[in-house]
């Protein structure tokens, strides 16, 4: 009974996923709009986008490969596992040990390889220049992540997000200036890797300076709304990644009833707010950087994770 | 199976040389030279396979090499791991050959020396004393060099046969003055003999210094490896696939059986060595790929880039064993040899694949292809797996072994040494740094030969390739997801040869519930390659059902849409410099010193406008140029010793008869 338990307790967590990340991106949306004095969608607008691009025929440039239509399930579900093994309102989640976070972090890079791969497919120029520039981010953001995750491994002395969680949630962690680092790294690598401002528009068309729209351009229907998905969940996954290790509280432990379920899951959906609040307050009140300030901005993020790390190796209680 | 297989089976790969050569150029003969190295490479494989596991050593001596003192040959669980790396390698690239040796221009320079050079690093492996290993090292050495120059009509080919000739020389040297250190004044020749002296500290450093140059060069350490990007992409592209993902792997086994079992307890200052030159390898050696248009080229820098990532875990070992933390080299070690065997796997597979592609179309820059996948579907699918497993996508094979190497490296702030605290997370940043580098050059790699429009014509007439061809690849292809599914099996199977050297194992992976595969414990990390794979499958399948209940089918092909301006001209494309251009210029300005420069004509005028990319080889240019040029000057002046008078000869002769004697007189 316990494994069914487990398997049960797993899917919701894949559905939770999977039904909040729009109503997250709406959240973000809404809130912007407001910071800028502006009325707004409703929070429920990506819901309504999402069925009316899956009731759209797609629209194929010729010389798309199989690997065009292949690549936004591929994108979706990587991202969709990914965004599954962070725990949201529990922790010890019967499949969380099949993958740590190094391996979270693989895989998110595996969507990044097959979304910039569809890039290049209908050969384009806007295509290949999303691309370019994606794999330039990607290239300075994931090892600033590893460095991240290095330094977080070294405090806790595991890998296993469940783990780090759990550690965290005893009061001995205390404030160290490594974890303070790490944090700063870690939210500036999820601005970059989600596409956010400073670094990218998610709100852009036509410009020049567009990195994750410019790939997804010829996109249409049934594929666009896996890609926008699989984004809302990469977003909503960074800030349980966040919550889960800096803001472990009201985390469900492993078989403490539905009760607890509960609850982790307000406290979730309380941090998703918070969270979102944030993103718009930040997104509001900065500017979008040149292409090549972005290398400046993720080497900072690196250089922090890697202080973090360096701290660690020297001094354990740092 | 009787033992002495494998020596069997360099027997008859000698003799399929033979037969090679009576055959000469017929058509016939390539599917049967090739197809009997299949079956002796097979046979020598699964021989291989069943010495690892076996308790005893298997030892013998032939009365070959030097008089009375004969050929020893030993296979150990090391020898018989890297005999299977070596064999699995050569059974592919002899199946790839059964059908790409019919498009061969010059048969007769390829056939024979195809298998002699499986056979001498067969050899090198199983040799058990220092003039057998040095003499068979020269020999595999030589009939690559060989196989280098087979087309040898192109003046560029015959440059990196040149150049490959020379670095390989120095290598043996530098291997030769190593065993003479190593077998002392007794002469202690055997492994077995050298393995029971200790050498002093400061002999045992510098041995390290010369394995480190000698191996290093065959393996393509930088600043070694500048012979790896000029003769991969000149020899036979199934000979490529051999020298790059097998006798780079026979270097590394030279210098693991020298440094860490012939050579004795480790010093920690050589880890540190080893640490950095692996992770600058690592970095430096992607970064040149990125930067390549020639596919075959490309392929050979990452090889450079995997060698450093092999180099990483091995200094790790060092590191640990020095500080007799024997678990943790053997978890560093089991990660490097996991590589090893992987590295084999897929840059075997790419190699074949962009033979495939030159077959095919007659081309080797990426800059010209583009659209392949329309054409030559099953090349261009194997091609996208191998590229994912080179990247370190889970859940394929690359993964695993980066990611062992990354749980080594969270055990190492156990190290006291402060220069090891130091280097390790920054090697670590490093390692990081080319796992996603090979991950954009990679896209790069395929995005732009295989995906997109064709740039020229060659394509358009591209077909898929023969049966043996496509059937080597999907093999391969098959053991990157199978290696990275069940990664357990394999880290099982290595144990032998990691006692060997750490004196220690990681924990039994088999037993573990669903086949993880944990390094330590389970609340400190594990990964299941399997989950992965069936979570991801799983999931996919949900959604593709799930959108085809839920979403409309319907679906219109049309032009492409490129913002409202899609142009028909294959040349809008993004091309592979223009993609490699974020990353050079947030790269390139350090390490290849890249300039650019635009030409714009004035308005009004109708001349095109010129970009000018200039990058340098800066490792060429300070280290090898100053050396080339010394040569040079030095036999510019002794040329004048060629036009004496017989007279001035003879005084020469006798003035260094004199001095010679005055040496000898002093010293004694």
């Amino acid at each position: 009974m316990d494994v069914i338990a487990d398997i049960a307790v797993q899917g919701a967590q894949m559905v939770l996923v999977l039904v909040l990340a729009p109503l997250f991106t709406g959240l973000v949306r809404k809130l912007k709009a407001r910071l800028l004095r502006r009325r707004g969608p409703s929070i429920f607008q990506p819901y309504r986008d999402l069925l009316r691009l899956l009731r759209k025929e797609v629209v194929l440039a010729e010389n798309a490969s199989w690997l065009f239509r292949v690549a936004p399930y591929l994108i979706f579900a990587a991202t969709w596992v990914a965004a599954a093994l962070v725990p949201t309102f529990a922790t010890g989640l019967v499949f969380s040990w099949s993958a740590d976070l190094i391996a979270i972090i693989a895989l998110l890079g595996s969507a990044r390889f097959f979304l910039a791969l569809a890039g290049l497919d209908i050969g384009t120029s806007f295509g290949g220049i999303g691309s370019s520039r994606e794999m330039l981010i990607g290239t300075l953001a994931e090892p600033a992540m590893i460095m991240i995750v290095f330094t977080l491994a070294l405090v806790v002395g595991s890998t296993q997000l469940a783990t780090m969680a759990e550690h965290m949630l005893v009061p001995g962690v205390g404030l160290r200036v490594s974890l303070g680092l790490a944090l700063i790294a870690l939210v500036m690598v999820a601005i970059a890797e989600n596409a956010r401002i400073p670094v990218d528009n998610p709100a852009t068309h036509l410009e020049l300076t567009m990195v994750h729209e410019a790939m997804v351009l010829e996109y249409s229907g049934r594929h666009l709304a896996m890609i926008e998905l699989a984004s809302a969940l990469k977003l909503q996954l960074y800030v349980a990644l966040i919550a889960c290790v800096f803001a472990p509280w009201g985390l469900a432990r492993d078989g403490e009833g539905i009760a607890a379920y509960a609850i982790g899951t307000l406290a979730f959906l309380g941090k998703l707010a918070v969270g979102g609040f944030l993103l718009a307050l930040f997104e509001t009140s900065i500017a979008k950087m040149r292409v090549f300030r972005v290398p400046e901005f993720l080497g900072a993020a690196l250089m922090l994770g890697l202080l973090g790390t360096l701290l660690l190796f020297v001094s354990r209680s740092l | 199976m009787p033992p002495a297989v494998g020596l069997g089976c360099v027997a008859v790969l000698m003799g399929v040389a033979v037969l090679a050569v009576i055959l000469g150029r017929s058509r016939a003969s390539t599917g049967l030279v090739y197809g009997l190295c299949l079956i002796a490479s097979v046979v020598a494989g699964a021989n291989a396979f069943l010495r690892v596991a076996a308790e005893e050593a298997w030892a013998t001596t032939l009365p070959l090499a030097l008089p009375w003192l004969g050929a020893h040959f030993r296979i150990d669980a090391l020898s018989a791991f890297f005999l299977l790396v070596v064999n699995l390698g050569g059974a592919a690239a002899s199946l790839y050959s059964m059908g790409y040796g019919r498009h061969e221009s010059a048969p007769q320079r390829v056939m024979p020396f195809f298998p002699v050079f499986l056979a001498g690093m067969n050899l090198v492996v199983m040799a058990d004393d220092a003039f057998t290993f040095l003499l068979t090292w020269e020999f595999m050495s030589l009939t690559s060099w060989a196989l280098v120059m087979a087309h040898h009509h192109e003046p560029e080919n015959r440059r990196a046969a040149t150049i490959y000739l020379l670095m390989a020389s120095f290598g043996t040297l530098c291997l030769l003055l190593a065993f003479g250190l190593l077998a002392g004044p007794d002469g202690g020749y055997s492994f077995a003999a050298i393995r029971a002296g200790q050498p002093a500290p400061g002999v045992a450093a510098l041995v390290l210094i010369l394995v480190l140059l000698g191996a290093g060069s065959k393996a393509g350490l930088v600043p070694l490896h500048v012979w790896l990007p000029l003769a991969h992409p000149a020899a036979p592209s199934p000979v490529s696939a051999l020298m790059s993902g097998v006798m780079t792997k026979v270097a590394i086994y030279g210098f693991l059986r020298i440094v860490l079992d012939l050579l004795g307890a480790p010093a920690w200052w050589w880890s540190l060595l080893v640490i950095t030159l692996g992770g600058i390898t690592a970095a430096l050696g992607v970064l040149y790929a990125l930067m390549q248009q020639d596919l075959k080229r490309l392929l050979a820098y990452s090889t450079v880039e995997n060698v450093g990532i092999i180099f990483i875990g091995i200094g790790l070992a060092l590191a640990f064993r020095a500080n007799a933390m024997n678990w943790a080299a053997a978890l560093a070690l089991t990660a490097a040899l996991l590589h090893v065997l992987n590295h084999t796997i897929f840059k075997s597979l790419l190699f074949f694949g962009a033979g495939s592609v030159l077959s095919a179309t007659g081309l080797r820059d990426i800059e010209q292809l583009g659209g392949l996948i329309h054409r030559m579907p099953v090349t261009s699918f194997t091609f996208l797996v191998g590229s994912a497993a080179i990247a370190a996508l889970p859940p394929l094979n690359g993964f695993v072994s980066e990611w062992l190497t990354f749980q080594a490296i969270l055990l190492s702030p156990e190290i006291p040494q402060w220069g090891l605290k130091l280097a390790i997370p920054a090697v670590g940043g490093l390692l990081a740094l080319a796992a996603t580098l090979a991950g954009a050059c990679f896209v790069r790699a395929f995005g732009i030969t295989f995906l997109g429009r064709p740039r020229s014509p060659a394509v358009g007439a591209a077909h898929e390739v023969d049966r043996f061809s496509l059937a080597a690849m999907i093999l391969l292809a098959a053991l990157c997801l199978f290696a990275g599914v069940l990664p357990g099996l394999l880290i099982d199977f290595m144990r032998p040869a990691v006692l060997l050297l750490t004196g220690d194992v990681m924990p039994h992976q088999l037993g573990r519930e669903w086949l993880s595969i944990v390094p330590i414990a389970e609340s400190r990390s594990s990964y299941n390659g399997l989950l992965v794979f069936v979570f991801i499958a799983l999931s996919t399948s949900v959604t593709v059902l799930g959108i085809h209940r839920l979403a409309s089918h319907a679906l219109r092909r049309g032009p492409a849409w490129d913002c409202g301006f899609p142009s028909a001209s294959p040349v809008t494309q993004y091309s592979a410099s223009s993609f490699a251009q974020p990353i050079r210029r947030v790269f390139g300005a350090l390490v290849f010193r890249a300039r650019e420069r635009v030409e714009m004509p004035a308005p009004g005028d109708l001349r095109p406008a010129r970009l000018q990319v200039r990058l340098r080889d800066l490792i060429w240019e300070l280290l090898y140029a100053p050396v080339a040029d010394a040569i040079w000057w030095a036999a510019d002046r002794l040329n004048r010793l060629q036009f004496l008078t017989i007279r001035r000869y003879l005084s020469l002769v006798f003035l260094a008869l004199i001095s010679l004697l005055l040496v000898v007189a002093i010293w004694t």
